[in-house]
Parts: structure tokens; C-alpha cells; sequence
């Protein structure tokens, strides 16, 4: 790719703000938009009120924004498989895995059988995901 | 060691840019490599050329294309976020019909793929941000 | 791998030092500049949460972010590394991955 020359780095984006009221989680989506086309390990790390970004029916009519909750959804077609949502953060907040979307992959490799590509994870599994990347991006 | 830098505020309502100015300057002075500055979000903001801070006051823009001049430094400011703020050279002014271009000596207007790139080619990323 | 994690809000502000603590691995670094630098002092209802962690991380503040705001040196936490600009350049080079807990 692009300059690249076949360095794969693992690059993990961390998200800990809610949509809307802040840019950040739709030019962290832009960005993770275009990190796709690279070919590197991509991680996306939802925690704090990140989580909020991945909740099912938003819907943005009334504030006038433009709603880009069903990008997460695709994010499987942009070959992005492994979206980490932090347990404790849904627990702290009082939502469960039912209220957020579902993301899914097909798998090349298992004849595109649909897979799970969010992952629920506890605090000290999430400790080592991000100690183990090698370029951090924070939105 | 080579470092990117990501600036993802503005100048003066948050240190970031002020703070990634004296890393960058410390990183210099140690020898060290600055491959690229991008600048994202409400980062694209110090890339505006017609700031005119107080007299008594630091001006962020114009050390930034002084840095940039004297060391060479790639100062890029991410595309779809500067057209959502009003930052265009004189290219993007013309593709988009607008009468004015505002974007400071040293800076590129160039696409998230250098974000993306700086990370790959970097030994270190260093965002400075709210 | 070893990561440097910095963290630039006031602990009264934000939550970010407190996700930092919850998740950065034992044995990171963590630098505390711009309003972060607020966490580093003595007696604040944050103090004892920073002693305590300083069992598990190296702690750094930036000295010139103490000044700027007049918080005194002599009133951070005991422990806490006092570095410059040059300090938090060495920090990123000492580390593998720097991760700005913004």
C-alpha cells in the first residue's frame, strides 16, 4: 500500500467519547475509514463513554446532525474484525451487549460465514490488547 | 528516532498545540527526526494564516511555519476536516468555488492516509489533544 | 512492551487518569502534564489514589506545567519525577508506544 511497503503494525483506536456532542467519535470513524485500505492489524477499543457510539437506534432527526451510527455496521465490509467494547464500561452505565448493534464480518477464510467481530472484554484483558500495539490513536 | 506528531485542538483554547510546539523543539534539539505534524479536528485551526493574536501574545501559527522553515518539518492538515472548518489553500479554493484561501506558509492540505502513513513509518506517535 | 501513557486533564475535570489507572499494565509510565499536572500534588482527595498506584507505575509530571500554574514543586507527590520538555522526549523514546489518554 501506500508507502507502506509491507510494514503491518498493529494500530489500535481507542474511543471513549459519546457521538454527538463531540466530533470525535465520526473523525475517529473517518479515520478508521481510511486505516482500512493500509493493511494493518486494526483494533478499535470502545470503553468509557466510547460504548455510547455503538448503541442501537440513534437517531439524529431532532438535533439536525447527520446520523453515522450505521457505519459501525459496515465497518465487516472495510475488513475490520476485531471491535472491543470494555464489559465494565456497559455494567458502569447500565447497558448490556443487547443495546448495542450488532457488528459482523464474513470470513474469507471459513467461506464468508458471518462472525462476530465485537468483543466483550474485561478491564485486564483490555490491559493487555493495548500493551500489546505498537501506534495508539485516542479520540 | 523518527516521531509523528498528531495536534488534534486549535491553538489557544487548549495547550495542545503549545505542547506538541515544545516537544517538537526538544525533539530537534536531541537530534531526533520529525517525520510529520498532522493535524486533525479542531487541529486544522492553527493552520489559518489570518490569526492575529495580541502583540504580547505567542502567535502558534506563525511558529509552526518557522519551525517548518528552518527544520523542514511536513506540516499537514487532514482535508475533510479543514473544508469543514474553513481552512482551504489556494487549490481547494478554486475546487470549491470560494473567493479566499487561508491556509499558512509551510502547511499542505493532504488526505488521512498521512495519518495513517506517519504511523507506519514513525518508531512513535505522539497525539496531543483535549 | 512498554508503554507511556500521558494523561493532560485535571482528575476533577475528567476521567482520564482514572482510565488510565484502570487500564494502562503494571509497569507503564505515566506522565501527567498540561492540567494533568493537577494530580501530581499533595492533599487533594486524589493524592492517596496516586500513592497507592505509584506501587504499580512510574509516575512524571511536567515541570513546567507545575509552574505555570504556581502549584509549587516542593508540594507534589513524593515519588513523582519531575521532567521538561527534554524529559518527555526521552520518555517516548524509552517506551514503545505512547498513548495520550485523551
Amino acid at each position: 500500500m501506500e508507502n507502506g511497503e509491507g510494514v503491518v503494525k498493529r494500530f489500535c483506536y481507542i474511543n471513549r467519547k459519546a457521538p454527538y456532542g463531540t466530533i470525535y467519535a465520526l473523525e475517529s470513524l473517518e479515520v478508521v475509514l481510511i486505516a482500512a485500505a493500509f493493511d494493518q492489524d486494526i483494533s478499535l477499543v470502545f470503553v468509557d463513554d466510547g460504548v455510547y457510539q455503538l448503541t442501537k437506534g440513534q437517531d439524529t432527526e431532532s438535533i439536525g446532525m447527520k446520523n453515522f451510527s450505521k457505519t459501525y455496521t459496515a465497518l465487516g465490509d472495510y475488513d475490520i474484525k476485531k471491535v472491543y467494547v470494555e464489559k465494565e464500561s456497559l455494567e458502569e452505565r447500565g447497558l448490556t451487549a443487547d443495546d448495542l448493534q450488532a457488528l459482523k464480518y464474513e470470513d474469507e477464510d471459513d467461506d464468508w460465514a458471518e462472525k462476530d467481530s465485537l468483543f466483550l472484554v474485561g478491564r485486564s484483558e483490555l490491559t493487555e490488547i493495548i500493551n500489546e500495539q505498537d501506534v495508539i490513536l485516542s479520540f | 528516532m523518527k516521531f509523528g506528531i498528531v495536534i488534534n485542538e486549535g491553538p489557544y483554547t487548549h495547550q495542545s498545540s503549545d505542547s506538541a510546539l515544545q516537544f517538537v523543539k526538544a525533539a530537534i534539539e536531541k537530534g531526533h527526526d520529525i517525520f510529520r505534524v498532522f493535524f486533525y479536528h479542531d487541529g486544522v485551526n492553527n493552520g489559518t494564516r489570518l490569526g492575529v493574536p495580541p502583540q504580547d501574545d505567542r502567535n502558534l501559527t506563525k511558529e509552526w511555519s518557522e519551525l517548518a522553515e528552518k527544520h523542514g518539518l511536513d506540516l499537514v492538515v487532514c482535508v475533510a476536516a479543514a473544508q469543514r472548518r474553513g481552512i482551504l489553500d489556494e487549490d481547494e479554493m478554486g475546487r470549491h468555488g470560494k473567493n479566499a484561501h487561508n491556509l499558512a506558509p509551510g502547511f499542505r492540505i493532504s488526505g488521512l492516509g498521512q495519518l495513517i502513513e506517519a504511523g507506519i513509518q514513525t518508531d512513535r506517535l505522539v497525539t496531543f489533544g483535549d | 512492551m512498554s508503554v507511556l501513557h500521558t494523561v493532560n486533564k485535571s482528575p476533577f475535570e475528567r476521567n482520564a487518569l482514572e482510565s488510565c489507572l484502570r487500564l494502562a499494565k503494571a509497569g507503564s509510565s505515566i506522565l501527567l502534564f498540561e492540567d494533568g499536572v493537577i494530580a501530581a500534588m499533595q492533599n487533594t482527595k486524589f493524592s492517596e489514589r496516586i500513592a497507592q498506584a505509584m506501587h504499580d507505575f512510574s509516575f512524571y509530571v511536567m515541570g513546567p506545567d507545575v509552574k505555570a500554574r504556581g502549584l509549587g514543586e516542593d508540594k507534589l507527590i513524593n515519588g513523582i519525577q519531575v521532567v521538561d520538555y527534554n524529559g518527555f522526549v526521552d520518555l517516548a523514546t524509552e517506551h514503545d508506544a505512547v498513548q495520550s489518554w485523551l
